[in-house]
């Protein structure tokens, strides 16, 4: 199972904050299709968008990064506190 | 080292924030801060108040590693990090950030370095409440370009 957070405005266009994902090894583009398959076409397109961040286990990551059995993958745009 | 890092909705005290900053140490010998407020406008158009939301966990661990950071970098002595979260009228206070240090120098370059930082990597959202309805901020060139210069500044 790997755990899905999401966070502000994707929160907002997405409905949820948080959903799961069953399956282990994998990489975020498979994971973002297999949410697009459960949940809509609209979560490939909201989860892609250019300025999209992403975070494996609490810590920022770039590119198609890996995921196991376990992860937590958070969802975000740009921060914008202070 | 003296830390304190803080992501809660009730305000906070700034005097007595800098009291225990001071108090750390007897080694301290000026203490540098920065509060943000919540203002009333932003590109031009009135705020009648902002909500806050992050990211529970990772943040107050990049705010840990934020201060890491400076404290490799300058001379530290305590760093207090605290935002407030939730629902936030103008006028409001909410963020605080003060760094204890021997001399100012230290001081007041460390500060302005983790406000900098908090602002383009600390896992925060902000949501204004306009006289236009409701948005989600972006993300600032200035306050990217702003935490950029501390990656060319040698002496800094």
């Amino acid at each position: 199972m790997i755990k899905v957070l999401l966070f502000a405005g994707l929160r907002e266009d997405l409905g949820v904050d948080s959903t799961q994902v069953s399956g282990g090894d994998q990489r975020i583009s498979e994971l973002i299709r297999s949410l697009a398959t459960q949940h809509g076409s609209i979560w490939q397109e909201t989860l892609t968008a250019e300025n999209i961040l992403v975070a494996v286990n609490q810590t920022m990551v770039k590119g198609d990064h890996a995921v196991s059995d376990g992860d937590e993958v958070a969802f975000f745009p740009p921060v914008t506190g202070g | 080292m003296y830390t304190r890092i803080l992501v809660q909705e009730e305000p906070f005290d700034v005097g007595e924030e800098i009291g225990s900053i001071t108090r750390s140490s007897t080694q301290v010998g000026g203490v540098a801060t920065f509060l943000g407020v919540v203002r009333d406008i932003n590109d031009d158009d009135t705020v009648s108040g902002l909500y806050l939301e992050h990211y529970p966990g990772m943040t107050e661990q990049q705010l840990a590693a934020i201060i890491e950071t400076a404290a490799e970098r300058w001379q530290v002595l305590a760093a207090t990090v605290i935002h407030r979260v939730g629902e936030l009228a103008p006028n409001d206070e909410i963020v605080f950030v003060g760094v204890g240090s021997e001399h100012r120098g230290d001081a007041f370059a460390a500060c302005e370095f983790i406000m900098d930082y908090l602002k383009t990597q600390a896992t925060f959202w902000k949501k204004e409440k306009t006289t236009e309805g409701s948005r989600w901020l972006a993300e600032r060139d200035s306050d990217v370009e702003a935490a950029a210069r501390w990656d060319d500044s040698k002496e800094g």
